[in-house]
């Protein structure tokens, strides 16, 4: 009997047929510098237009912001940035999982508040350590996201209507357990650290060079093996401009954060990179490395982009949906603990108002698509700086909560807009 | 390559019934489907082709009748067993994400583990070998997406899909029905290829054309019952048709008679002439015209 083996040997087909692959990438193929810019030029034109309009408003907004208001690029104003973005970019991280599912969390802000409440009564009401306090809030937001996963994947609800039933049930879970008009505080002071405490400048300095020869070793090391396997790869010359860019980038900003930003620095000495800062780095780092590198990764994108056939792909299709959902209300739990590290307290109002939806922005202005099948974690990061640029630059401009809200929902439909005109050829 | 009909089918169902409650869809039918030959499967509409596949691929359980995969009966109650034994399916909405790549695709729910990260680089040199082998043109990169890719070339991936996991049996459901001249052409070359290299190809097609250009043997099915299973180069065109309307053939002009159901083909004993090799598309194509009036 004979069989094919066309994963182990490939058939040798006869000669009538005409030579093969005659357009296919040529072995060993490489892309240098020029290659690059103009495979991204036609990217964008085809619709594609990734990060682009995020760094692009990302400067025009800090241009216009430092023209109108030079304290907007104080180095007070720059530390107070990263602490301000930090708690929506991380619910945001979250959000992208679900997203990419096509699907939506309307809860999650509120989720954020409740596993906050819940940290901070074990904190403050039941003398709990500090990390109990924080394991049992994650765990309050696995559990909601589970049941909310359960709902969406297995009894088949539609995601915007039951965590649109949660937002409302979460609220009043909020308030129930701190009580209208209650308030409590946090004196927890590993908690506090968490928004409010800045690294040592040389062991931010000490990061900054982890990330950069991390970062190096990992593009070096893909070119290193692709080219063993005989595959086309980027030129080093691509690699160097990249980690050249990360380590002037990254080198400015650990550089301003370690001026001294107290007015008396003899009095409090103020300087340093927000611990935040390399929690956001991590989490960012950690769950791409998920996204793109981990088979559960892949079949998140898979049942996005067409869950059929994911499902005829052998994938279980509802599992990868409940643990998106896991992911994104665990997520919130942790946005919640930052949030009330940096107000060092809860207040029944906790991941309420604009919560919810600045980490849905945050998301889509950085590109992840609200069909599904389509983001990035670093398109969090990106949203949450341009949400974070706005709030704040309005706030030095004097301008009101209504403004701010309108300029922040023009900026998200804008953002949702190109989403939906890129259409088909937005992969 | 020798004559199919010295050797036993690698598929074969025997007396299959099916019924969804009070209808019975399948009439005990036998179908088969052989090794480096291509089997067309055609009938009308409501004929029962999509149950047959479907019982085959495992989603419908057979109600009765047997089930023989290369020689022995097999219990085929799911997907996952009709893969399992090496049946693949290529269904007509092609199962494919647009939002990933081709080397995403292809490996989709079967990822090579690497000890960290996923093994692109190794699932990359695999796709290219495998799409080579297939003779796949036109494909600028192996990294690009689906989304971007035309009918013919997403039908290719998909019957790649099909093929790159050892299967012995590929089942395509309609895979030209909605392409144009040039990449129709190109995805039947595919199909006599993937024949010449040893699978048994199943083709499920209304056009005759296609029938007549690939197939090796014609099963046509009338209203839930084997109408004729006979050799592509003993029939006509119009033989064919007449089958997949009126269920018997015989008054056409030309060509011997069809044996109506159960054409012995099938077995050994057949007393059909034999037909030497599997012809290349362009001479089956021929051959058949030959004894096709007008």
């Amino acid at each position: 009997m004979k069989s094919v083996q066309l994963v182990d040997q490939p058939v040798p087909l006869n000669g009538e047929m005409p030579p093969t692959a005659a357009r296919a990438p040529a072995a060993g193929e490489r892309f240098g510098l020029g290659g690059h810019a103009r495979s991204y030029v036609v990217r964008v034109r085809g619709g594609n237009m990734g990060a682009l309009p995020a760094i692009l408003g990302l400067i025009v907004l800090c241009v216009v912001f430092a023209v109108l208001r030079p304290s907007f690029i104080s180095k007070t104003n720059f530390a107070n940035l990263f602490t301000q973005g930090a708690a929506i970019t991380i619910i945001a991280m979250g959000l992208v999982f679900v997203l990419l599912l096509g699907e939506i969390d309307l809860s999650a802000g509120f989720a954020s508040g409740v596993c906050a409440a819940v940290m901070a009564t074990l904190l403050t009401n039941n003398g709990q350590s500090w990390w109990v306090a924080m394991l049992a809030a994650l765990a309050t937001g696995a559990i909601i996201g589970l049941v909310l996963g359960f709902a969406v994947a297995r009894i088949g609800i539609p995601s915007f209507v039951i965590t649109l039933a949660a937002f409302l049930a979460l609220q009043g879970v909020v308030l129930l357990i701190i009580g209208n008009g209650g308030n409590i505080s946090i004196r927890d002071k590993t908690i506090i650290a968490i928004a409010n405490k800045n690294l040592p400048p040389a062991l931010g300095w000490a990061l900054f060079a982890i990330a950069v020869i991390g970062y190096g070793s990992v593009q070096t090391a893909r070119i290193v093996t692709r080219r063993a396997h005989g595959l086309s790869h980027t030129t080093y010359s691509v690699v160097a401009a990249r980690i050249a860019a990360l380590a002037l980038v990254g080198g400015a900003a650990v550089y301003f954060l370690n001026l001294q930003r107290s007015r008396n620095s003899a009095i409090v000495s103020l300087r340093g990179v927000p611990v935040i800062v390399p929690m956001i780095v991590a989490l960012l780092v950690f769950w791409t490395y998920v996204l793109t590198s981990t088979r559960f990764g892949r079949h998140v994108y898979a049942v996005g982009g067409n869950a059929e056939a994911a499902r005829r792909a052998g994938i279980d299709i509802i599992r990868i949906r409940v643990v998106g959902f896991v992911i994104c209300s665990t997520m919130a739990a942790m946005g919640g603990i930052v949030a009330a590290s940096r107000a060092t307290s809860v207040d029944p109002n906790a991941g309420g108002s604009n919560t919810l939806l600045y980490a849905v922005g945050a998301a889509v202005i950085g590109g992840t698509s609200l069909f599904g099948g389509k983001g990035r974690i670093l398109d969090a990061v990106l949203g949450g700086a341009v949400i974070a640029v706005i709030d704040n630059g309005m706030g030095l401009m004097g301008y009101s909560a209504g403004i701010k809200y309108v300029v922040t929902g023009s900026v998200l439909a804008l953002a949702a807009s190109v989403d939906a005109l890129s259409g088909s050829r937005r992969y | 390559m020798t004559d199919s009909l010295d050797r036993d089918p690698i598929l074969e169902l025997r007396g299959v019934n099916k019924s969804f409650g009070a209808v019975q869809v399948l009439h005990d039918v036998h179908f088969a489907a052989y090794s480096g030959e291509v089997t067309a499967l055609v009938g009308d509409n409501g004929a029962g082709k999509s149950t047959l596949v479907k019982c085959i691929a495992g989603i419908h359980p057979i109600d009765s009748g047997t089930y023989l995969f290369n020689g022995g009966p097999v219990n085929v109650h799911s997907p996952r067993d009709a893969s399992a034994l090496g049946v693949e399916i290529v269904y007509q909405d092609l199962a494919l994400c647009n939002n990933l790549d081709i080397v995403q695709n292809l490996f989709l729910g079967r990822e090579k583990r690497g000890r960290f990260v996923l093994d692109e680089p190794g699932m990359e040199e695999l796709t290219a070998r495998t799409l080579t082998n297939l003779s796949v043109r036109t494909v600028t990169s192996f990294r690009q997406k689906v989304a971007s890719l035309s009918g013919g070339q997403r039908q290719t991936i998909a019957i790649a899909k099909a093929v790159l996991w050892n299967s012995k049996v590929v089942i395509l459901d309609e895979p030209t029905a909605a392409l144009g001249v040039a990449q129709t052409a190109q995805v039947l070359e595919l199909v006599r290829r993937l024949a010449r290299a040893g699978l048994a190809v199943v083709l499920i097609s209304h056009n005759m054309n296609d029938v007549l250009a690939v197939s090796d043997r014609v099963c046509a099915l009338y209203l839930g019952r084997v109408a004729a299973e006979v050799r592509t180069a003993e029939t006509t065109h119009s033989q064919i048709v007449e089958l997949i309307t009126t269920g018997q053939s015989g008054t056409s002009q030309k060509g011997p008679p069809l044996s109506p159901h159960h054409a012995d083909v099938a077995t050994p004993t057949a007393a059909a002439p034999v037909v030497a090799d599997i012809l290349p598309p362009a001479a089956s194509a021929a051959s058949s015209s030959n004894g096709e009036p007008g």
